[in-house]
């Protein structure tokens, strides 16, 4: 069990990683993606391990999957927008609501 | 024997998705790593196959490498500049973002080695798929019904942002 937690663990961290140093847009929802991910092995494998009695984790993880898709929907919605007022997605130009 | 065959599994698909997550953060080419996003999909549903998790494994395939990284491809399409390599594709916060993210892998290492773990051992239900969609139609109805409103005010917003003014 502690491999598969400690699997989760990098996976976040490299996710982390992309976030805080990506300029463009889709690279940081890419790495969202990756976060998302790292915690729904975390959800599964304490659903195999900690509580087998019924699968609470699975479905956990599946609604964690069914609202990344809403919201990577939205985000590149958005990213879209971004693209067709400022022509370019990196994150350092669009300092519109920046006070 | 099945013991070490399932340990050498579980390490061919770590190393594919650490090593394919870093290149997802890292590649200059944002087209190269949107392709490696899909590689480590793929092999987080190995992963749930390795854990007796069959449907979840399903749904990983279909939403995210059939639905979300398409999406994605497509909306680099619409937006990049592939052709121009010149374009950084990452800020001046390299070394705090390793710092940082060190920080974290070893806290949260360090906190997974000294926590007693409470295992049980005992096999999950049989039948996958089916105990799900009992529980989904008995106990968790309610956050079922939620979840496709918000699939539906995701799909509403999108429509009404990626809509051109006044059309």
């Amino acid at each position: 069990m502690l491999q598969y937690l400690a699997l989760a663990s990098i996976l976040f961290a490299i996710g982390i990683f992309g976030v805080l140093t990506r300029r463009n847009t889709i690279g940081i929802l890419m790495s969202l993606e990756l976060m998302f991910n790292a915690v729904n092995i975390n959800l599964v494998t304490f659903n195999k391990y900690i509580g087998p009695d019924n699968l609470t984790g699975q479905i956990f993880a599946t609604f964690v999957i069914v609202v990344a898709a809403a919201e990577a929907v939205v985000g590149l919605a958005i990213v879209l927008l971004l693209y067709r007022n400022w022509r370019g997605i990196e994150v350092d130009r669009i300092n519109l609501m920046k006070w | 024997m099945e013991v070490e065959v399932s340990q050498l599994v579980f390490y061919l698909l770590s190393f594919v998705i650490i090593i394919s997550a870093i290149y997802v953060v890292t590649l200059r080419n944002i087209f190269h790593s949107a392709l490696f996003l899909i590689l480590t999909l793929f092999a987080v549903a190995g992963i749930y196959i390795m854990l007796n998790a069959e449907f979840l494994a399903a749904v990983q395939v279909l939403i995210y490498v059939g639905a979300i990284s398409i999406l994605i491809i497509f909306a680099i399409m619409l937006t990049s500049q592939l052709a121009n390599k010149q374009i950084r594709q990452s800020n001046e916060q390299v070394m705090i973002g390793i710092f940082i993210c060190s920080g974290f892998l070893l806290a949260s290492l360090g906190s997974i080695a000294n926590t007693v773990w409470r295992i049980v051992e005992k096999p999950l239900p049989e039948n996958n798929t089916l105990t799900m969609g009992k529980l989904l139609m008995n106990e968790f109805v309610l956050p079922f019904e939620i979840v496709s409103i918000v699939l539906l005010a995701a799909l509403i917003g999108a429509v009404v942002l990626a809509r051109k003014e006044g059309a």
